[in-house]
């Protein structure tokens, strides 16, 4: 079996099976070729972007093993498994468990453990794999042919004319020469495979301040078992969080399903926070509003709880009678509400800086930190009647005008098929466009109309008479 | 007026508690919004809804008496209506930066809006604007929010628009529409303006109406000036006058 794909006109392979490989094909064979050797040869279309989307997805659930993850391309993921290890029991485990994982989701991987990722890239990929305590991952890296640098395909050939076949040929001779040769990358790659210098990965996801994690034995599955957990990494997480006095913004529970998906979900809370009952409450209401509901499938072998952001929170002493300043519980009320209708459906109106009436003011998620203070509303004339009104149309409405006068309020309307005679007016107050944003803006005359009723209704004209053929009328908002 | 006066003082007389405001209120109307208790607004008709809401924002900013106001509002009455604009709550005196306002998809989130909100000390008033008649506005539900309001910390108003009265655990019940406003110098139209109809109020009472706009600098309901009245002034309807550019009032 084999996978093609065109480059340049023609059919070619990009990738064989071990089958196809022993009938001698190789990548980059065109297909014509391969067919004249093998007839018998089963094709399927190369796909890179889903070979992108599984590596992803493989990506996600190996976050298991540590949250220093990084793709590491072509088809490798590199992993930081600093301090991570003894969950496993020892390394050995953790090579052990990261093959069975691999191994159930279908995929044959060669994997290496070495001081640097870059040793461990090389010796996976150009050497056996395996585990390598620290040291010994020199000798064995020395082993290598001088292709697991990965230079270009001319400098390679151009060490291998000189005789120089492993790295252990470059690694005895002085550098500066070799620098003078390939560059300066040359060197630092060198030292890097050697485990000289000793470069971090870039993780995929940046850790998290603080990461809790819970493996399971046997996968779980029942919603009051998950929440029972959540409460235990709770307490954990709590417990970190006052050592530092620090409290969570933010909260993450990464589900790992036993068939390799990943779910995470996080809530946010409107100040810095560590009381682990509150936190409980909005991953619950966060679960039960979720509306693509959490399926455990065969069940969850790990869960993690991570703070993804924190502050600065001092230790806090309730006072005698349990009582609790009112801003806490106004903030509470805010989280939970945001995490059970999430974030746009609870609101607060923040003052912007423009004339255009739409643009006056909008309206911020409660959750967000605040921008513009009361202050900042307009100064209000004493003894004036609204001159906004309560509630407004986005976008205006139109309506049909009769018995109009030229630049005067109309004094009939009919607006939702119903005929509003209108008693008073005041007007206009002319609002230009913004010119600034887009251009032909057309000037709006407002009025202030109140009907026979006693409805008042904010009017306007887009367009002055002259400037256009047949200005147009809209009711853009309601006074009380 | 001194009738009046009397009755509304033995209206007030059977309030369980009373804002400190009520003494400056009590000559117009009867503001007993208890903490603690549920107050059913209803639109007499849909036009209202803008009307009621309004009402609602007063009446929840006199009983908050200081505190944070939530405004639960279905999402139908912000098609119906218009959404609710900052700058022209501001202009009613409303503080829009310490009201929380809570959408909600359907009547039932609502009703979960107004039980977490109640159960907030923090929270003084608030506000519920649903539209329609709904299966989910039980006598049930309005239990429950009466429950929770019980706990004592805020008022609660339900402003409901395009639905007809209908019996409810609240502590009374208000019909209001929108009233032509006592124009202001020039044939402007002027504050907002409300008729309010106590249908029903828990420990007796008749029926009453009071007609009364809202004064933004005091923050309360106060009878229209006394020159005030229907009448619509003929100059508006007039061309000359319609057309005369934007003026300035005197204050």
């Amino acid at each position: 079996m084999v996978l093609v794909e065109k480059i340049g006109g023609a059919l070619r392979l990009a990738a064989v099976d071990p089958a196809a490989a022993g009938t001698g094909l190789v990548p980059g064979l065109t297909l014509a070729d391969a067919r004249a050797r093998t007839p018998a040869l089963r094709t399927i279309v190369h796909r890179p972007d889903m070979d992108a989307a599984l590596l992803l997805q493989v990506m996600e659930d190996f976050g298991r093993f540590t949250p220093m993850i990084a793709e590491d391309s072509p088809h490798g993921l590199m992993l930081d498994v600093t301090g991570c290890a003894h969950l496993f029991g020892d390394e050995t485990g953790l090579v052990r468990a990261a093959h069975e994982r691999a191994g159930r989701i279908g995929l044959g991987i060669r994997s290496a453990l070495a001081s640097t990722p870059q040793a461990a890239r090389a010796l996976a990929r150009f050497g056996p794999g395996g585990r390598f305590e620290a040291g010994q991952d020199r000798q064995e890296v020395r082993r290598l042919p001088v292709a697991a640098l990965e230079l270009s395909q001319r400098e390679t050939q151009a060490l291998q004319r000189a005789g120089l076949k492993r790295i252990a040929d470059l690694d005895d001779r002085p550098r500066a020469p070799l620098a003078a040769r390939f560059g300066a990358d040359f060197s630092a790659r060198l030292a890097r495979i050697l485990g000289d210098e000793d470069m971090r990965i870039t993780p995929y996801r940046p850790p998290p301040p603080i990461t809790v994690d819970r493996i399971f034995f046997e996968p779980i599955v029942d919603d009051a078992d998950v929440e029972r957990v959540l409460s235990d990494l709770l307490i954990e997480t709590a417990d970190r969080l006052d050592q530092a006095s620090q409290g969570g913004r933010a909260f993450e529970a990464g589900f790992y399903r036993v068939d390799g998906e990943v779910r995470r979900i996080v809530v946010r809370t409107g100040r810095a926070t560590r009381d682990r009952i509150a936190v409980l409450r909005l991953f619950r209401e966060r679960l039960a509003a979720l509306a693509n509901p959490l399926d455990p499938g065969f069940g969850f072998d790990q869960i993690r709880l991570s703070v993804l952001e924190t502050q600065t929170l001092k230790p806090d002493q309730p006072s005698l009678d349990g009582d609790r300043p009112d801003g806490e519980d106004f903030s509470r009320l805010i989280d939970r509400l945001t995490a059970r209708l999430g974030p746009e459906a609870v609101l607060r109106f923040e003052p912007l800086g423009s004339h255009m009436p739409e643009r006056a003011a909008r309206m911020v998620p409660a959750t967000m930190k605040v921008g513009r203070a009361a202050q900042d509303w307009p100064d209000l004339t004493p003894d004036d009647p609204p001159l906004r009104p309560l509630q407004m149309f986005d976008p205006p409405q139109p309506v049909e005008t009769l018995a109009e006068v030229p630049d005067g309020s109309p004094l009939r309307f009919r607006w939702r098929r119903v005929l509003h005679e209108v008693a008073c007016a005041e007007g206009p107050e002319r609002i230009g466009g913004e010119w600034w944003r887009a251009p032909d803006q057309k000037t709006r005359d407002y009025y202030r109309v109140e009907d026979r009723e006693g409805r008042r209704f904010w009017l306007f004209r887009q367009g002055l008479y002259g400037e256009t053929d047949e200005p147009r009328w809209f009711v853009h908002g309601l006074f009380a | 007026m001194a009738a009046l006066r009397t009755r509304l003082e033995s209206l007030n007389a059977c309030t369980l508690s009373l804002a400190p405001r009520q003494a400056r209120d009590a000559s117009v109307f009867p503001s007993c919004w208890a903490r603690g208790t549920v107050h059913d607004l209803y639109a007499e008709t849909p036009a209202d809804a803008v009307a009621i809401n309004a009402f609602g924002l007063g009446a929840a900013l006199q009983a908050a008496d200081g505190r944070a106001i939530v405004w639960g509002l279905h999402d139908m009455v912000g098609l119906e209506a218009g959404r609710p604009h900052g700058p022209g709550l501001h202009e009613m005196g409303l503080a829009p930066s310490d009201m929380l306002l809570v959408r909600a998809p359907d009547i039932q989130t609502l009703l979960i809006i107004g039980e977490e909100a109640l159960r907030t000390p923090a929270v003084g008033a608030v506000l519920l604007s649903a539209w329609g008649e709904a299966r989910a506005l039980s006598l049930t539900a309005s239990r429950r929010l009466a429950l929770a309001a019980g706990g004592g910390h805020g008022t609660l108003f339900l402003a409901r628009a395009g639905a007809v009265p209908a019996p409810s655990a609240a502590e009374s019940r208000w019909s209001v529409r929108a009233v032509a406003s006592a124009p202001l110098e020039g044939g402007a139209p002027g504050r907002p303006s409300f008729s309010a109809t106590l249908l029903r109020r828990r420990g007796g009472g008749e029926p009453r109406t009071w007609i009364m706009e809202w004064d933004r600098d005091t923050r309360s309901f106060r009878e229209p000036a006394p020159l005030s009245g229907a009448v619509v002034p003929l100059a508006a309807q007039r061309p000359a006058e319609a057309s005369r550019p934007f003026r300035r009032r005197v204050a």
